[in-house]
């Protein structure tokens, strides 16, 4: 029986090799038996083990076999022609929610050029399907009938987290304080914990914001691009003023208050093109202005747009998180955190060895809902009608939701199969898809050659420090029981 | 293992169920009484991943097995009268079993 090598990704760190085992997206250290063996068997065609072995001295063929037979248990090395686990399944539906991102309210009062929101690639629409405007603010009787929404359709789980999101947040602060003290009074009768969360541009941080999101312990994302130059240069007032000078003073006093007690709090930088390097805003938002860690995301929008990036852009990029994560590795190494947040989500997954069918929550654990209670995708996607996942009046159209899983599923996307990087990427985020393709199960191929070479410095990163300080592993395995914060911080983003 | 270490959470998950493997084998084998139509022992072949380190009865051992037991009398030759020394080159099948030969009446 022939055999020969499944897909996975070969890297060094300190002169040691290691694979990325795609199927199962487990890391292993290789030794030199090992690697040989993989050098043997990766033809496509496959090679017989039999007049393998023979080739070796007779002393080293035991130890050939032993490490034949491991390769096979990684499901690093396969027979020839083996059937392969059937595509296309689905957790058991109705799958429970874990998160729900309630778009309390669709105005903003920054107008920054990029924003998917009221930019030239939006999907929202701020009328309902029968053609009447939709309410610019959501109502307190809806964002608490969503928190029984979410309290009823999370059954088996115990904790749950709701997301505060936008347009600009804290605009409809009225209801943000109803829905979490709706919330925490549910929560506290049911004995299940709700964590919270919100996003926002930090213009309206008063002193009275600050001290509700720090007796919650919200976990708060502000966005905000970089130093001033770069932070006025889109994110802007209506009359184009920029709002650097009115947001960092009151990040700093917030960053100040809810030190002692609140939950770390993350700046998320839109990349455009004709920003500052990455190090350089990395340090001035952690070091200058005090956030706890700073999460990059390239701009989403169409190729010809003038703040699109490039790809030479892009490739510049890499080079500055490459910094960033040698940065990230030396703090690791020393047993210190570093806020470095793309890397730390990255290195996570691997560790924990995750392998996604779907690339992201949305319609799985997390959904969004829109001022008028119309449940969507994920917040990006509400009120874009054909992307509605019902009301939560009425409840999840399961039969929309399963339709779009099946049809999201790695494996239909073909041109993953041949990845490497599958497990982490799963195709990319549907929104991005929508943006670029029109159809959100579309895979993001114009970004692949940059997710791979992403995902290998995460893997080099992170062997690294399994080599030299494999106790800091401890802090990317998950606390049982707690709500699930990684799907709020990586998908809540604007 | 000893070749392939383990480093993720997810690798030793399957590391550990490999393990597992080896050691409901081990008392399990000792208990089977010896001689053909006693005993079941599925699948001989190779396991999911393709190897057959972890097998109850892998290809190395059924080989004795047939021949002293009668438990697969067709796969190996007639060593009672015919080929007394079919399996000399072969002492220990997990070490030597590509070294026997077909044998042709």
């Amino acid at each position: 029986m022939k055999f020969h090598t499944t897909l996975f990704h070969r890297f060094e760190s300190d002169g040691v090799p290691f694979a990325y085992v795609t199927p199962t997206a487990a890391v292993v250290q290789l030794d030199e038996m090992t690697s040989e063996i993989i050098d043997n068997f990766s033809d496509g065609e496959g090679a017989e083990p039999g007049p393998w072995l023979e080739t070796l001295e007779v002393d080293r063929q035991p130890q050939a076999r032993e490490a034949f037979d491991e390769l096979a248990a990684m499901g690093m090395l396969r027979p020839v022609g083996a059937p392969t686990a059937p595509p296309e399944q689905q957790p058991p539906m109705p799958y429970p929610l874990a998160t729900l991102v309630l778009n309390v309210t669709n105005k903003c009062n920054l107008s920054c050029t990029y924003c998917y929101e009221y930019g030239e690639d939006r999907v929202s629409n701020q009328e309902k399907p029968d053609g009447t405007p939709r309410l610019p603010m959501m109502t307190e009787e809806t964002a608490c009938k969503s928190v029984d929404f979410l309290l009823k359709n999370s059954e088996g789980r115990n904790g749950v987290s709701i997301t505060f999101f936008g347009g600009e947040t804290l605009l409809n602060f009225g209801t943000i304080r109803t829905a979490t003290e709706y919330a925490v009074a549910r929560g506290q009768e049911l004995g299940r914990p709700v964590a919270f969360a919100l996003t926002t541009n930090a213009t309206m941080l008063t002193d009275e914001v600050i001290d509700f999101l720090v007796e919650h312990k919200f976990g708060v994302n502000i966005s905000i691009d970089g130093n001033k130059g770069d932070q006025d240069r889109h994110r802007t007032f209506s009359s184009g003023r920029g709002s650097y000078d009115i947001i960092v003073p009151r990040i700093r006093k917030f960053l100040e208050k809810n030190r002692p007690q609140g939950r770390p709090v993350g700046a998320r930088v839109t990349l455009t093109a004709g920003m500052a390097p990455v190090p350089e805003t990395y340090h001035h938002l952690i070091d200058e202005i005090g956030f706890d860690s700073v999460g990059f995301a390239p701009v989403t929008s169409a190729e010809d747009r003038e703040y699109a990036l490039a790809d030479g852009h892009m490739g510049q990029i890499l080079s500055d998180f490459e910094i960033l994560s040698q940065q990230y590795v030396e703090a690791a190494l020393a047993g210190k955190r570093h806020g470095f947040s793309n890397l730390h989500d990255l290195i996570q997954e691997i560790h924990q060895g995750i392998n996604k069918a779907h690339p992201c929550g949305a319609g799985l654990g997390l959904m969004g809902v829109s001022t008028e209670g119309e449940l969507g995708l994920c917040h990006r996607f509400v009120e874009s009608g054909e992307h509605g996942l019902g009301t939560i009046e009425d409840g999840i159209d399961e039969q929309k939701r399963s339709a779009f899983l099946n049809a999201t599923h790695i494996s239909k996307k073909i041109p993953c199969h041949q990845c490497f990087a599958r497990p982490h990427c799963s195709g990319g985020c549907y929104h991005e898809a929508y943006v670029r393709y029109k159809d959100p199960a579309a895979p993001n191929l114009h970004y692949c050659d940059w997710i791979r070479a992403w995902t290998d410095l995460g893997l080099r990163s992170y062997a690294a420090i399994a080599q030299g300080n494999p106790e800091f592993l401890r802090n990317y395995e998950s606390a049982s029981g707690a709500p699930a914060p990684a799907i709020e911080k990586d998908e809540v983003n604007r | 293992m000893k070749h392939v270490r383990a480093i993720n959470q997810k690798a030793r998950l399957i590391e550990e169920r490999f393990a597992g493997a080896e050691d409901s084998v081990g008392p399990l084998a000792e208990r089977i009484p010896f001689g053909c139509s006693t005993q079941l022992a599925p699948g001989w072949e190779v396991d999911s991943g393709g190897g057959t380190y972890g097998l109850c009865t892998p290809i190395e051992r059924d080989l004795y097995d047939c021949y002293h037991s009668c438990y697969w009398p067709a796969q190996v030759p007639d060593a009672l009268t015919n080929f007394a020394d079919w399996s000399r080159s072969c002492g220990a099948p997990v070490q030597d079993w590509s070294s026997i030969d077909l044998v042709f009446p």
